[in-house]
């Protein structure tokens, strides 16, 4: 667990060359060693660039940009001898690597490049949300030491991690989550694990994640045919797919006749329940994932397909890719949105006031929860078809989201939160089935819910429980999962219909979100109080979806 | 009979009796509690609420207190409790934070007495004071346990834990005013009911939350906690600091822990995930449970002794919508089911094995084991305790021990300290090492390092000892079998012949290993004697059993052994060679055929003189070409390494390996080396020689491995004025704004090498330090601290 050092805990030698970072970066490093091929950037040199130690990263560096100049000097006109893999490899650095001389060497190697007449790429994005202003992240992102940490344990610094990293007390203990997830020991191969993670991926068509995890899955030595469709795959993968289906848009439906059908004796082919709920936790992770990389506007790598180009600029087109989040600019007008935090935050005070005064009737209670529940959101545009790249890994694509209980049909039985809580039951399941998992996820859940900034918009200490709380319930509430002890009321009273359109289509069909349903929230607040938000909806969707599952394993297990 | 009369003296005239038995209900029940003359039973849950008379042969449903048409969630009962003074009072807890007592006394249909909605959350638990009639706790999921006074409308005081969420909350049955009450943090509070502002004392329990706890009803001091890391913990409270003084591990998380009456050491247990018994343990035995009742078809969410004096009788009410009444006399003891039986090896190869006393004694006279028989019969039992109800098993437990030397791995740690890895000539460093082995007896290794040494020394170097070795071990192989020359004469050394070895070699060492064995246990078989020494003679019993009476002839057993441990110095290339040869079985039928076997097994034993080999210089000389490049031999010393590698023998491959260095490193491709540091690397420091770990790591070329020396290498200092953790870096304090390591001596901040005294935790720079102490034997601080310099 090496790599999950905790940011800031620096060594502090007493002697004149500064801190040293010591520790190694474990197995995910390693164990990119198995894929080399010429001219692409190595995952051997690439491990060297982030190393912990500043000398070894300076030789690497050196290395590197030899390795680069050799090749243009070697056949002059033409770029065939540099790759375009190590091009885009080249530009990712230049782009997202935290260190600064990497940074910049990497741009000069890329404009030798273009001087010597190679066609040289171009990020499309200008920064790694299309939503958020990319000076936002770099202002409000102090903690380059989280950066550098993520780059020397990760080997790279994604758009997500930057955006994360506005909160990097979550930051941590996701990227430790997401690494013990992925890289270290348990039941399922690491190439499977990706390949889920695809899976999972595709069923929102989050072309971002599913290009991540197949890097990853062709890192791991998976084959690469498997991405080409569920065909070639093992039919213990494809039996996943129904399960993967509801826990992604319906995960309610979830029964114990879906858990018998993989894990019982006469399932063939079989499933553990160790690597079921392996699995189960990856779908569930990579669904709610997709929740957050849509509701944050998560622009393509620089190295991913749509998210660079090789034509030059044009000045006055700007070219989009079809894999960023849809362009339409809902930047609104900008009305009394300071009058709107005023009142926000004179309605949690009273909220406070009135719990304590008034006391309304149980069935006055039942009915609120009904109306939030069956309060119809209309959630954005529908938008066009998902990318080729998606298309071939979902089964299905008809199967989406409905809402919990539709008015004027037979609702399924709402779940109640006090019966099946994660703190009692889900966390010995889990941990009684993946040790350290529990405990992994259990921090993470408990991380996001005490974390706060004591500040809303431009008020300083504020206590934002209550709204904090709103949100975390009535994304269950959307889930069907019910509180007995809490005054639905509140929801309707906190959360202004504009949040409640961005948090339901985020939740529920996060591949519809687009930058006005983005923008007409909280429209005084700080972006990174607005990526809060998201990891709110990330965190509870994803308890949610895995309560049910988990509920169904039980009854399994019974 | 006798038991029952005594239970009947303890409760006084209402005798209970009652049998295993179980009634249904309309659904899954969230708690049990019992009314104190133990007839009637209240189970409450999401949907129910009711109370069943508790009669000899079965439940009766005496009540139903779900009243109304439509029922609000102030039925929703997360916990119940039975007054135990007053009869008529029940109070329960509704899971949106609704404390409700209940009076059986009223007349009218709804016996709702009193409802206090002042808890935001899910109440988790509420509890009548032992003795107080109007005084009731709760404790919520928001933090706070609040005390009622029934005669009033609201609270008369709150409790706040500044933590989320009280999992439970028990008065003590001894201590009329406190209270102890569990979090979801971990912890426990103890609390005066008259201090609201804070607890009297709070300990960390378990880690993740204290799901239940419960006072000892007899010893006032005890409390049993029970939590989700699966433990349940008995913990004295009478003393300054809290002591564990019991710790029980059961196999699921501890949902509700109840003492059993009459037994000081027997408490009950259940589990809200997966595992649906309850299980009553002795305290004193954590291992196997007491007694398990397994009647259950889902998670028992309740259970409670039926009489506080009455040992026997426990009720319990499940998700799986069933109420029983366990008798203890049926219960399952696990303890009958246990195998007292066990069979273990050890990291050296020794085996333990346990037994039951009386199958050992039965077979008193069996033959006592010939090499090192050790019989421990090691539990010594403490003298039965009366109150102990657990049959007595004892086991004799006996350890083989292996004292063959080949098992032995006194070789690794001797040659792992002996060997040289650096610092040297390549050619003395192999020199050294060969040495080594040499006197470690083991030849084979010995010759591979002389071998490295005349193959990739510079032919300058070589010319004076290379002919002569070579000789010798060309010469063997033509005196063994002249016409084995044609076959292989020219390859000496070559891949083709190498690859041919591969099969074989492996074969080899398969001999090799069990005659080792039996050299050093007895030597009873010549034959096997023989191939103990090295491929060598391996090649020579199996000559040697097509005529085995000639060689017997020829040879004792003394003699032989003798030769063996002299033969390594003389002709050690020759062993060597044929290590590498696989021809011996060809050899042999070949021999058949056409030579004949005798001539060859003397010219054999005359080679092992000098003078012999000395003759055979033109044989040898034309077949050797003193100018072949090193690298010419990368490719066998790689499979060799491979070799001692697979073999286990990996501190050969890794110590080659380092002394190479440059010369082989690029042949073997850069996981296995890693592969082979990380192993080594591993066994010294299983032996603790960190010494040669370190070095090693230090020499290795591979990246991953030479990071290795960076781990865990960080150092967190509290800064000598405040005390506090040094954060930042730099050499200031950000909390106290002080330079934190500052000399004792110059009084100057120390840039550089700091040296510590680790009784006083003062110091500066070195040699100010070195000065200080060498005219003074206190703390140049002036702490008083008599600090040592060594």
């Amino acid at each position: 667990m090496a790599s999950n050092a905790v940011p800031g805990l620096t060594c502090r030698a007493n002697g004149e060359d500064g801190p040293r970072q010591a520790c190694v970066s474990g197995g995910s490093l390693r164990n990119r060693f198995d894929s080399e091929s010429d001219g692409a950037p190595t995952a051997k040199s690439s491990a060297r660039l982030c190393s912990r130690d500043r000398e070894e990263r300076a030789a690497a560096l050196e290395e590197l940009s030899q390795k680069v100049l050799a090749c243009l000097g070697l056949d002059r006109p033409g770029s065939a001898r540099l790759g375009k893999r190590m091009l885009l490899h080249l530009l990712r650095l230049s782009r997202s690597c935290p260190l600064q001389e990497v940074r910049v060497r990497a741009s000069e190697l890329l404009r030798t490049a273009q001087d010597e007449g190679v066609e040289v790429p171009r990020a499309l994005a200008s920064g790694p949300s299309a939503f958020i202003p990319t000076k936002e992240i770099l202002i409000e992102g102090p903690n380059q030491d989280v950066l550098i940490e993520s780059f020397v344990s990760l080997g790279r610094v994604d758009h997500l991690t930057m955006v994360m990293a506005l909160h990097p007390a979550y930051l941590s203990c996701f990227l430790r989550t997401q690494h013990a997830l992925l890289e270290l020991d348990g039941p399922l191969p690491r190439h499977w694990r990706h390949y889920i993670s695809i899976m999972a991926a595709a069923r929102h068509h989050c072309a971002y994640l599913v290009q991540q995890h197949s890097a990853g899955f062709l890192e791991a030595g998976g084959d690469e045919s498997w991405l080409s469709g569920f065909e070639h795959t093992p039919t213990k993968l494809r039996s996943l797919q129904t399960l993967n289906k509801l826990l992604a848009h319906r995960p309610w439906l979830i029964t114990l006749q879906h858990i018998q059908e993989l894990v019982s004796p006469g399932a063939e082919p079989r499933w553990s329940l160790a690597e079921l709920i392996h699995a189960v936790i990856l779908m569930a992770h990579t669904h709610s994932l997709c929740s957050f990389v849509w509701g944050c506007g998560l622009n393509p790598e620089p190295d991913h397909i749509g998210g660079y180009t090789f034509q030059p600029p044009s000045p006055n087109h700007l070219p989009r890719s079809p894999h960023s989040p849809a362009p339409e600019d809902g930047r609104p007008e900008l009305v009394d949105g300071a009058v709107e935090v005023e009142v926000l935050l004179k309605r949690m005070v009273e909220l406070q006031q009135q719990q304590e005064e008034e006391e309304c009737t149980q069935e006055e209670m039942v009915t609120r929860f009904e109306r939030e529940r069956s309060e119809s959101i209309p959630t954005a545009v529908v938008r066009g078809a998902p990318p080729d790249l998606v298309v071939c890994l979902v089964e299905e694509p008809e199967f989406r989201y409905e809402d919990f209980a539709p008015r004027g049909e037979q609702s399924p039985p709402v779940m109640r939160a006090q019966d099946y809580s994660w703190e009692d039951h889900g966390f010995s399941l889990v941990n009684r089935l993946l040790p350290d998992m529990g405990q992994l996820l259990d921090e993470k859940f408990q991380v996001v819910s005490t974390l706060t900034y004591h500040r809303m918009a431009m008020h300083e200490g504020v206590d934002t429980y209550t709204l904090r709380k709103a949100l975390w319930n009535y994304i269950h509430c959307l889930y069907g999962i019910r509180y007995d002890d809490y005054d639905y009321g509140g929801v309707n009273v906190l959360l202004e219909r504009s949040l409640k359109v961005f948090v339901k289509t985020m939740a529920c069909h996060p591949e519809q979100t687009t930058a006005r349903v983005y923008h007409t929230f909280w429209r005084h607040f700080r972006h990174s109080e607005k990526v809060h938000a998201n990891l709110i909806v990330m965190e509870a969707r994803l308890q949610a979806a895995l309560l049910y599952t988990l509920r169904a394993i039980t009854y399994y297990m019974r | 009979m006798e038991k029952m009369s005594r239970v009947t003296t303890a409760l006084g005239s209402s005798a209970i009796s009652g049998r295993t038995m179980f009634c249904h209900l309309d659904a899954p029940a969230n708690a049990i509690s019992v009314c104190r003359d133990a007839t009637q039973v209240v189970v409450a849950g999401r949907n129910i609420f009711k109370i069943y008379g508790l009669e000899e042969e079965q439940f009766v449903e005496k009540l139903n207190l779900r009243v109304g048409r439509k029922p609000s969630l102030n039925f929703s009962c997360a916990d119940v409790m039975w007054h135990q003074v007053e009869d008529s009072l029940l109070a329960t807890a509704a899971t949106n934070g609704a404390v409700v007592t209940w009076n059986l006394g009223k007349p009218s249909r709804n016996k709702q007495d009193q409802l206090f909605t002042e808890h935001k959350r899910t109440v988790n638990k509420v509890c009548f004071h032992p003795t107080e009639v109007y005084m009731l706790l709760s404790g919520s999921q928001d933090g706070f346990m609040k005390c009622f006074d029934l005669r009033k409308k609201e609270s008369v005081s709150t409790f706040s834990g500044q933590s989320e969420s009280v999992r439970d909350v028990q008065f003590s049955m001894k201590d009329y005013f406190t209270f102890a009450a569990s979090f979801e943090n971990g912890n426990v509070q103890l609390w005066d009911i008259r201090r609201p502002d804070r607890f009297e004392r709070m300990f960390t329990a378990h880690t993740g939350p204290v799901f239940c706890c419960d006072w000892h009803p007899d010893d006032r001091g005890w409390l049993a906690t029970g939590g989700r890391d699966k433990m349940v913990k008995v913990w004295d409270m009478t003393t300054n600091r809290v002591k564990e003084i019991y710790c029980v591990q059961t196999i699921a998380s501890v949902a509700r822990v109840k003492w059993r009456p009459e037994r000081k050491f027997h408490l009950a247990t259940c589990s809200m995930m997966v595992d649906h018994n309850i299980y009553v343990w002795d305290i004193r035995r954590p291992f196997i449970p007491f007694a398990t009742f397994e009647e259950h078809k889902d998670v028992t969410t309740g259970i409670v002794w039926r009489h506080q004096h009455d040992p026997h009788f426990l009720l319990s009410g499940s998700k799986d919508s069933t109420l029983y009444q366990h008798m203890f006399e049926d219960a399952t003891r696990p303890v009958d089911m246990a195998n007292p039986e066990g069979l273990c090896f050890g990291l050296m190869g020794d085996l333990a094995f346990a037994v039951n006393d009386s199958l050992i004694s039965s077979d008193a006279n069996r033959k006592p084991y010939p090499g090192g028989d050790r019989r421990y019969p090691f539990f010594s039992f403490k003298r039965p305790n009366l109150t102990e109800q657990f049959a007595h098993v004892s086991s004799a437990l006996s350890v083989f021990e292996t004292d063959l030397d080949s098992h032995r791995m006194d070789w690794f740690v001797k040659t792992a300290q002996l060997y040289l890895l650096s610092g040297k000539s390549f050619a003395e460093l192999c020199d050294h090492n060969a040495k080594v082995a040499q006197e470690l007896k083991r030849p084979q290794v010995s010759t591979t390092w002389t071998m490295l040494r005349i193959m990739f020394s510079d032919p300058a170097n070589l010319a004076a000892p290379a002919p002569n070795l070579n000789l010798s071990k060309l010469g063997s192989l033509p005196l063994m079998n002249s016409f084995s020359m044609k076959e292989m004469g020219p390859g000496m050394g070559t891949d083709g012949r190498l690859e041919r070895s591969k099969g074989e070699s492996r074969q080899d060492n398969i001999h090799l290993e069990p005659g080792n064995s039996h050299i050093s246990n007895n030597n009873e078989e010549n034959e096997e004697t023989e191939g103990s020494d090295g491929p060598v003679e391996n090649m020579f019993a199996d000559v040697e059993l097509d005529d085995d009476d000639l060689y017997s002839m020829e040879q004792d057993n003394q003699a032989a052994e003798e030769q063996e441990y002299t033969l390594p110095q003389e002709a050690f290339q020759l062993r060597h060679e044929i290590m590498d040869n696989p021809s011996a079985p060809e050899h042999l039928q070949q021999d058949k055929a056409d030579s004949p076997h005798v001539s060859g097994n003397e010219a054999e034993v005359t080679c092992l003189t000098p003078i012999e080999s000395f003759s055979l210089i033109s044989i040898s000389q034309p077949l050797f070409s003193p100018h072949l490049p090193a690298s010419f031999f990368c490719p066998i010393v790689r499979e060799m390494l491979s070799y001692y590698a697979e073999q286990g023998d990996v501190q050969m491959a890794v110590s080659v390996l380092i002394v190479m260095g440059e010369r082989i490193r690029k042949e073997i491709d850069d996981l296995t080396q890693e592969h082979w540091y990380m192993s080594y690397i591993d066994l010294l420091q299983r032996f603790e020689l960190w010494n040669v770990s370190n070095e090693v790591i230090k020499l290795s070329t591979c990246n991953a491995i030479t990071c290795l020396n960076q781990t865990s290498t960080t150092l967190h200092i509290n800064c000598s004025n405040c005390k506090r953790p040094m954060s930042n870096k730099g050499w200031i304090c950000d909390r106290c704004r002080q330079c934190a390591s500052v000399c004792a001596v110059c009084h100057h901040v120390v840039k550089g090498l700091f040296v510590w005294c680790q009784g006083c935790s003062h110091g500066g720079h070195l040699e100010h330090i070195m000065n200080w102490l060498k005219s003074s034997t206190h703390c140049p601080a002036g702490c008083g601290h008599l600090c040592e310099y060594t």
